[in-house]
């Protein structure tokens, strides 16, 4: 049975590694900067999900906190980002 | 590689959620790379943010729960995090695409210096009234 | 002072206990500190109080939500991949006309309106009664302005109406 799951991760973690190299090819060549900050909030959340996968392959739930952190600082990246692109300035007087 | 060996009952469910999960998220970053417009692309990663997304945190569950002897519900913060996170970010990607979008024709068509249609695309955006 | 409400403190101190995976109690007294001393710092924040009733109408809505997700992945797939046949995909933006005021329920139908793959809300007119949002396969105005009232703003009307 463990073969079956081994091959699962395997093949997750090879959809996720493309999935985050499509988001890095945007946020390389992105028209325009809503672009970027599209891709960029693509590449974190990617790039956490692939995280969880290496917790599960090592059988460890140190991963758990890594995760938790990327996910929220990724979070207030994207929306200081896009709070940039809207206004001029992230924290209005 | 894991050297555990997992029940049944919590490998094959685990093993078919990660395959979906996989696919649905690499299918929403083909479609950030290859639909034609911003407003179009917008919609691909959503679909990585929610079922791609759900699906793994709930394999990670099953799997971490089975190794445990105990249900681990850990990952249910970061799913709730991220129900929760990822719609206000592309809101506010959104509102910030077509503001951008608004004063890039606004100044096309007045063909003004972009100094000014910049000041007048701020003025009629909806700044909040203690702004 | 302010009321704490109650909701929000269970939730909250459930979170600290799944994050400490324990019900030690020692930890649900440091929950529970923790959670009211936040609640009465963040209460000046907010001074709108939601006022829910009947509950149990959300829990249909998170089961239509979730087919909706499923579904709409299903229909987003089909149009990243190029499997919707000979026909042109239109998108854009359209207007949905809203009864619904209340803040709270606004927020809730935003969340369940972006989430869902395929809709993205845009913008609420500054008199809250209509919404625009953008779809990516744009079939039938009619057909999503019936949806989105129907499925999504009724049971939301009434939890918090």
């Amino acid at each position: 049975m463990n073969a079956v799951l081994d091959a699962a991760i395997w093949f997750a973690q090879a959809c996720l590694a493309i999935a985050t190299t499509f988001a890095a090819i945007r946020l390389i060549r992105g028209p325009r900067a809503q672009d970027r900050v599209l891709a960029f909030d693509t590449m974190y959340i990617n790039g956490m999900l692939n995280l969880l996968m290496l917790g599960m392959r090592s059988s460890s739930t140190a991963y758990f906190d890594m995760a938790l952190l990327i996910a929220m600082f990724g979070f207030v990246g994207t929306i200081s980002l896009a709070k940039f692109l809207l206004r001029g300035e992230v924290i209005e007087p | 590689m894991s050297t555990v060996e997992f029940p049944l009952w919590a490998a094959l469910p685990a093993a078919i959620l990660l395959i979906i999960g996989g696919l649905v998220t690499v299918t929403g970053s083909i479609g950030l790379l290859r639909l034609p417009t911003f407003f179009m692309r917008m919609h691909g990663p959503s679909m990585g943010n929610t079922l791609g997304a759900g699906c793994v945190l709930i394999a990670s569950m099953l799997l971490s729960s089975a190794l445990q002897h105990r249900p681990i519900i850990h990952e249910i913060l970061i799913t709730v995090f991220i129900v929760i996170a990822s719609p206000v970010t592309a809101m506010l990607v959104m509102r910030a695409a077509v503001y951008r979008t608004r004063v890039n024709e606004e100044r096309q068509r007045k063909q003004a210096t972009p100094l000014t249609a910049a000041a007048e695309g701020k003025q009629d955006g909806e700044r909040p009234a203690a702004g | 002072m302010r009321l704490i409400p109650p909701v929000l403190l269970v939730v909250l101190v459930v979170m600290w206990l799944v994050l400490n995976s324990t019900i030690s109690l020692g930890h649900v007294v440091l929950g529970c500190v923790l959670s009211a001393f936040l609640l009465i710092a963040a209460s000046r924040l907010r001074p709108l109080q939601p006022r829910m009733r009947r509950g149990y109408v959300l829990i249909g809505l998170i089961l239509n939500v979730f087919v909706d997700i499923v579904r709409s992945n299903i229909g987003v797939a089909r149009v990243i991949l190029g499997l919707v046949g000979e026909r042109e995909v239109r998108s854009g933006f359209m207007n949905v006309p809203l009864d619904m005021r209340d803040p709270h329920g606004l927020a809730a139908l935003s969340m369940i309106i972006t989430a869902t793959p395929g809709t993205v809300w845009v913008d609420l007119s500054a008199d809250r009664k209509t919404l625009t949002i953008h779809v990516l396969d744009l079939v039938d105005e009619d057909e999503w302005i019936r949806r989105i009232k129907g499925r999504y703003e009724r049971p939301l009307m009434e939890v918090f109406e």
